[in-house]
């Protein structure tokens, strides 16, 4: 019985949907960075098996990209206290 | 210790009623010297903490050294083999590996520099007690890109006097017309987003993993101590969680000192590089 008024109340809730439109926009701002860093990663790998001795460099250059690429989603998290004011 | 964990007190805050962390975390209160520039506060106290330690490890490191070449005893202890180790890490595999060994070793004091304070004030966001990195507030990321942004420039015209601008800001091989489009872009990518994207990509990162860490914490102490029945089982769920996002908080304390330290390199190494 109870679980059944607690899914009531989720629905409830739910249906009216309120709080900061900045967590949806967070959420946008996610999804081109994730799929940009997992872009990077999987072609090294894929190099990485295609040959194995360049490793090491292939990783350096990874990690440069995947800093690049994070970036975005960073400033992301940081444009919410650039904006505020 | 006690002033160390002030400004944060698990036990008071919101009792009974779980409290999500906010960005106050990183505005813990003054304890001394309140209203000068130089105000004292937990994050203040912290970074103080990690350059004496800094300053005291190096100067131990560098003393054995000196003895050991004065002596002819090459045979390292393992704290010394441990110094020794992780300052040829950023001399062989940052420094010699982008830049080649004479440009190298010529900024390798500012590179070592980079990556041992990056890396200090990191690794503070998961050590027990202090709990809070000391690159958490945008001051210290900003010195630190704004030494790299100095350098990269110096470099640049130290190597190619004013042709270092030329060749930033009007790349060779683009048709004359493209330069409207072309210089703006250059511009702001080579001198504005490069220093702000190193300061911003640091404390971002400290900040999202320690706001993780408080999150699952509190989430934890809320579901054990003052949720009923079968809610408490979460706050073993929320630990781990906690538990192995601290481990991942160590990955990402050596990653961003890495990362900062290799694009300060690759910077620099851009700077140096001949027209193409």
């Amino acid at each position: 019985m109870q679980i059944i008024q607690l899914a009531a109340e989720a629905v409830t809730q739910v249906s009216q949907v309120s709080g900061n439109l900045g967590v949806l926009g967070y959420g946008l701002a996610a999804i081109g960075p994730g799929i940009g860093v997992g872009l990077v990663v999987s072609k090294t790998i894929e190099s990485i098996a295609r040959q194995p001795e360049l490793a090491a460099r292939l990783q350096v250059t990874m990690w440069l990209g995947i800093a690049f690429t994070e970036a975005l989603a960073l400033i992301g998290l940081a444009t919410p206290f650039i904006f505020a004011a | 210790m006690l002033l160390l964990t002030a400004g944060f007190d698990p036990f008071t805050a919101g009792e009974g009623e779980f409290e999500p962390p906010t960005i106050g975390e990183f505005y813990p209160e003054v304890i001394a010297f309140e209203g000068t520039p130089f105000a004292l506060n937990r994050i203040m106290l912290i970074r103080l903490l990690v350059t004496t330690l800094l300053i005291v490890l190096f100067t131990l490191w560098a003393n054995r050294f000196r003895k050991s070449t004065a002596t002819g005893q090459f045979v390292p202890g393992r704290f010394q083999m441990f110094g020794e180790i992780s300052l040829n890490f950023v001399r062989k595999s940052i420094a010699h590996e982008q830049l080649g060994e004479k440009d190298g070793d010529r900024f390798l004091p500012l590179l070592t520099t980079i990556f041992f304070i990056v890396l200090g004030m990191n690794i503070t966001g998961i050590v027990p007690g202090l709990n809070i990195a000391g690159t958490s507030v945008i001051g210290l990321p900003i010195i630190l890109a704004g030494a790299a942004y100095v350098t990269f420039i110096y470099a640049g015209v130290k190597a190619h006097g004013v042709m270092f601008f030329k060749n930033a800001l009007f790349p060779a091989g683009v048709p004359k017309a493209f330069y409207v489009l072309v210089t703006p872009i250059e511009f702001l990518s080579t001198f504005i987003l490069r220093p702000v994207t190193l300061a911003l990509r640091l404390m971002m990162n400290m900040i999202a993993g320690h706001l993780l860490l408080v999150l699952c914490f509190t989430a934890t102490h809320f579901f054990v101590l003052y949720s009923d029945g079968a809610f408490k089982a979460f706050g073993l769920l929320t630990f781990t969680f906690g538990f192995v996002f601290t481990l991942f908080e160590i990955l990402v304390a050596f990653l961003q000192a890495y990362v900062f330290t290799l694009l300060t390199t690759v910077y620099i190494q851009l700077s140096l590089a001949d027209e193409h």
